[in-house]
């Protein structure tokens, strides 16, 4: 036993509340107030997780988000949350936490052979050796020996994540001294301030650092300030890291709650931001500095301070700076043997209690499963059950590089620091290189810049801290193993591999070696790591300079940047104003375009491919309902409105009279088919365009653009009623006969209206349009009314269908019936280089002497070529099955294969008795009767190329 | 998340809007324009570094307009919407 809990102090814990959770199995016994590291630290356990290659036994380092070392997965109130830190997870009841990478446990995992072949397995072993005969035979093995925490891939989070936008004037990162005197005085100068800690409380280095502002300790100020702030209506976020940075200053911020609701996402629009992040201490690189029981000397003094948890008996303080004499003073205060070995020659400071050995560095650390004894570099060994380590600073650059600040390199700090301004950022305290309290919490203000109150700063009154630090860094050739990367198990002579194998940019050093690439992203190796590659390439440090900052700062939960976007918000689906009335007609629904449309219907009793072909057949005979409400109707309003339509399609539209409707292409610039459809006349000035319907938006958008690009805000005007209206289908034999005992008051013979025109009639009071166009190829009547209004109209249909023997189809059957005909389905038999002259629509192009979209792109030397792709219908033999859609035509030339272009549609037509299909190929109008090989899926079969249209080419359906 | 100004709503978040091309690229009408001509509307675009001048849409309200910007920086000069901008050439 090591470590221990005192029976005294502690500011943080509350002993009147024991807690106690499970570790690797065991009953950990800890305070209200403990986290999970300080109550592990308090039971004198020593190793708590196991490294992430070599499955080296590791122990507790840090105090904070910074933490390498003591992962751990954790189950509470059934969540599940793998590789959290336990320095930053509240020990709880009913909590279950496990250590990563470890089996059985970290004690006594059984992988921890793995070290003893250390020396054969250096940085990027697994990629060389493993190359042949292929990775990927490997990876699985090495991946399940390798790694951090485990994910339950069944755990799923009951509820979302909440997302929250906010705004204020000034958000402050960090509520240690610096934060907080900037919070105050932004406070004081009226402004709406939100104040971010990533620890369970505020003020940072106060609540274990000597301190005296204003005449009053530390923590005291803390409190008063504390208080003060939140009755100013400053809003205090603890247990909450800002992640990252975004363009024009977003701050990301991620909420851990402690009452078993996901985190939060915080999406912060600041006017101003102060940075005061602090800096965390750094490693000392000497032989097995990452055994169990060498911890950071700041973090030691954390878990003494403020859980009571003295971390060893017998200690021995490792630093290259001033620091580390309080918290050797206080370590020997507090009954431990404590010596103090700084690399500086003149040790500056005393050390109360505590043996100061100046000019000395540790050479090695000894033990086999934690920290026995270390040996000095002149020899001198001294026994320990703990070392603290402090190697200097590294302050906290990472959100203030994400928003594009340039570092600085500070000799007398050995650590980069914020080195040009950024708009609308300050940075303050231990992250802008200040060390004296006084100069920390006037930094605090003055990053406030334009924000500051009129007050002055407050005023430090005690001791002022120094650092005076001395570089220590890693060097080439030293003996035995320098971890450098604790996470992710990089050693010193991984490093100096990388860059004798000429890996010296510090990215690809990075890569290589995987330094400051584990869950802690390096925050207490990166500075170390490419300090040793300036020196193994004869450069300096800002020479070598950093790898880029990225966000997150720390790990974020995906369900937090997921939010309500999940389940059936991931997208969602639109419904039909009648989607109820289908499903209690028995329909089946699938999602076309994002929209949720019935499929077929009474799939229950037939199965699916019987219904669709019973409905197509019936649709023929006699008449067939069919819901349409989600074909576009976009309205084209203005002076200009007929100018406008001869733009925006393919065919002159401005000839069409009221009233009248007609087929046509819209294009994109580069000539290509983007979507067809009816476009109505409805009065001189006034069009609907019913374009496809998962066009609708982008169609929409489109024509928007032209308007305000080309024809100006006053000549057209664009509205969207889509949504507006449901639009009923009527089709076949009978549909005449139905429409008419529908009443709906309008004239309905061929003289009144004829094939392509429209008819206004009422229904139960309401407004309906009568369209009579087809994509059936048989009479067809689309009716249109108020969406809301819908339901009666759909059910008197149904009704007066019910003596005609009429079928309700679905969207299946519809496709079956316009393929009969050839019709085509934009995106389905186009592709993207389909022009309208491939689809036999070339008069257009060869008359039209108005402009319009994507006519230039047609007389390209791409758009004139001979051999292009065009529609054609493919029959097969008797007796034969539909071909597979996707399946290419084949021409063979010598001994090679070549695709004439391949098939877009194909079904079985219950009306022909036989397959139909639709293809795009080479040149196929001028082939009809040809016939090709067919390949599919590694089948060949031979197909006749035919016109498109299947059935009834003269039209006599259309008025039959 | 850069912050956009919709000449009709004011500054929005970015997700709401999309790229509408490069402002000044202007369209040649009529089947006789030269194929180099017509393939530079089409294809090629300055991309500058630094500072530039696009259309955007901002998809809530529709408005296509022209927004001044610095590819770098990613500071924002200024919008104007398309008509405002053909007005004040
Ligand atoms: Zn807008």
């Amino acid at each position: 036993m090591s470590a221990r809990r005192l029976s005294s102090g502690g500011s943080e814990i509350d002993r009147s509340k024991p807690v106690s959770f499970s570790f690797d199995g065991r009953r950990v016994e800890g305070f209200d107030g403990d986290t999970i590291a300080s109550a592990l630290l308090a039971s004198g356990r020593r190793i708590v997780g196991r490294s992430f290659k070599y499955h080296r036994p590791r122990g507790i380092w840090g105090a904070g988000v910074e933490e390498p070392n003591a992962l751990v997965d954790i189950e509470r109130d059934g969540r599940s949350t793998p590789n959290a830190r336990a320095t930053t997870e509240l020990a709880r009841d009913s909590l279950v936490a496990r250590s990563v990478n470890a089996a059985p446990d970290a004690e006594r995992d059984r992988n921890a052979f793995l070290d003893r072949f250390s020396r054969f397995i250096p940085a990027a072993f697994y990629y060389k050796t493993f190359m042949w005969p292929d990775w990927h035979l490997f990876e699985p093995r090495i991946r399940a020996m390798a790694g951090l925490g485990t994910v339950d891939p069944d755990w799923m989070q009951d509820r979302s994540a909440d997302q929250l936008n906010h705004h204020c004037d000034v958000l402050v990162v960090g509520a240690g001294p610096a934060g907080l005197a900037a919070a105050a005085s932004a406070a004081a100068a009226g402004h709406s301030v939100l104040v971010v800690d990533d620890q369970s409380r505020p003020g940072g280095s106060l609540r274990h650092r000597a301190g005296e502002i204003d005449g009053r300790p530390g923590a005291q100020w803390v409190a008063d300030t504390v208080a003060a702030l939140e009755k100013a209506g400053v809003v205090l976020l603890s247990n909450t890291t800002a992640f990252g940075i975004y363009d024009h200053n977003l701050a990301a911020l991620n909420q851990r709650h402690d009452d078993g609701r996901p985190d939060t996402l915080w999406r912060v629009r600041p006017k101003r931001i102060v940075l005061a992040t602090g800096a965390i201490e750094r490693p000392l690189p000497f032989a097995n500095n990452d055994l169990p029981g060498i911890l950071s000397a700041d973090a030691a003094l954390h878990y003494l301070k403020r859980h009571a948890v003295l971390a060893g008996e017998r200690i021995v303080v490792a630093a290259n700076n001033d620091s580390a004499y309080e918290v050797a003073a206080s370590m020997a205060e507090a009954g431990a043997e404590v010596t103090l070995v700084d690399i500086r020659p003149a040790a500056s400071a005393s050390a109360d209690k505590a043996r100061v050995l100046g000019g000395r560095a540790v050479a090695t650390a000894h033990g086999r499963n934690g920290v026995e004894g270390v040996t000095l570099d002149n020899g001198t060994r001294l026994t320990a059950d703990c070392v603290l380590v402090s190697g200097g600073w590294t302050p906290s650059v990472h959100l203030y590089s994400q928003a594009k600040g340039k570092l600085a390199w500070r000799d007398d700090l050995a650590a980069f620091v914020p080195g040009s301004e950024l708009d609308g950022i300050g940075t303050a305290g231990a992250l802008a290189g200040e060390v004296a309290l006084s100069r920390v919490l006037e930094s605090g203000v003055a990053g406030l810049g334009q924000f500051a109150g009129k007050a002055a700063p407050p005023k430090s009154t005690g001791l002022e801290a120094s650092l005076n630090t001395s570089a220590a860094w890693p060097k080439p050739k030293a003996k035995g193993r320098v971890w450098i990367d604790y996470q992710n198990d990089v050693t010193a002579k991984d490093v100096e591999l990388a860059a004798r194998e000429n890996f010296v940019s510090v990215e690809h050093l990075k890569r290589y070696t995987t330094l400051g690439m584990a869950t802690d992203q390096g925050k207490t190796s990166n500075l170390n790591g490419l300090a040793l590659l300036a020196e193994a390439t004869g450069r300096s440090i800002p020479n070598v300079g950093t790898t880029t900052y990225r966000p997150p700062f720390t790990p974020v939960p995906f369900t937090s940047l997921i939010g309500a976007k999940r389940k059936s918000l991931l997208a969602p689906v639109r419904r039909l104003p009648l989607d109820t009335v289908h499903r209690v007609q028995g329909a089946s629904f699938r999602e076309y375009g994002g929209w949720l449309r019935p499929a077929y219907y009474g799939a229950a009793t037939s199965g699916s491919a019987a219904a669709i072909q019973d409905e197509a057949r019936r649709a023929r005979q006699s008449v067939a309902l069919f819901d349409g409400s989600t074909l576009g109707k976009i309205e084209v309003i203005g002076p200009c409105a007929a100018e406008f339509v001869d733009f925006i399609y393919y065919n002159t539209m401005s000839t069409l009279k009221p009233g009248r409707c007609r087929y046509g292409f819209m294009l994109s610039e580069n000539g290509v088919v983007f979507d067809d459809g009816i476009l109505v006349r409805l009065d001189e000035n006034r069009f609907v365009v019913s374009c496809s319907s998962s066009h609708v938006a982008s169609v929409h958008a489109r024509l928007e653009e032209w308007r305000q690009d080309r024809f100006g805000r006053d000549a057209v005007y664009i509205h969207n009623a889509t949504a507006e209206y449901a639009t009923l289908t009527v089709s076949g034999p009978n549909a005449k006969t139905l429409v008419e005992a529908l009443g709906l008051g309008a004239a309905l013979d061929d003289a009144s209206l004829p094939h392509m025109a429209i008819a206004h009639g009422r229904f139960g009071g309401e407004e309906v349009r009568i369209a009579r166009v087809s994509f059936t190829g048989d009479r067809s009547y689309e009716v249109s009314i108020r969406a809301d209004r819908a339901e009666a109209l759909w059910a008197r249909m149904q009704q007066e269908g019910r003596a005609l023997e009429a079928v309700t189809i679905g969207l299946e059957a519809l496709m079956i019936l316009r393929a009969e005909k050839g019709f085509i389905v934009i995106g389905k038999d186009t592709d993207g280089a389909t022009m309208p002259q491939d689809l036999g629509v070339d008069g257009p192009r060869r008359k039209r002497v108005t402009e319009f979209v994507g006519r230039r792109s047609l007389f390209t030397e791409e758009g004139m070529r001979a051999d292009r792709k065009q529609l054609v219908g493919l029959s097969v033999a008797e007796g034969e099955a539909p071909l597979g859609t996707g399946a290419h035509g084949i021409e063979r030339t010598g001994g090679a294969k070549r695709s004439l272009g391949y098939v877009t549609s194909s079904y079985f037509s219950p009306t022909l008795g036989r397959p139909i299909a639709l293809g795009l190929i080479e040149a196929g109008a001028s082939r009809h009767g040809e016939v090709i090989d067919i390949q599919h899926l590694g089948m060949l079969r031979r197909a006749t190329i035919t016109a498109p249209c299947a059935l009834d080419p003269a039209g006599d359906r259309l008025n039959g | 998340m850069q912050l956009f100004p919709c000449p009709f709503c004011g500054p929005r978040d970015e997700a709401e809007f999309h790229y509408g091309g490069e402002a000044g690229n202007l369209r040649p009408d009529g089947r006789e324009v030269p194929a180099e001509r017509w393939a530079d509307y089409l294809h090629m675009r300055a991309n500058p570094k630094g500072a530039t001048k696009e259309i955007w849409v901002h998809m809530t309200c529709g408005e296509f307009f022209a927004l001044a910007r610095d590819t770098v920086t990613h500071k924002v000069a200024g919008s104007v919407s398309l008509g405002e901008a053909e007005r004040q050439p």
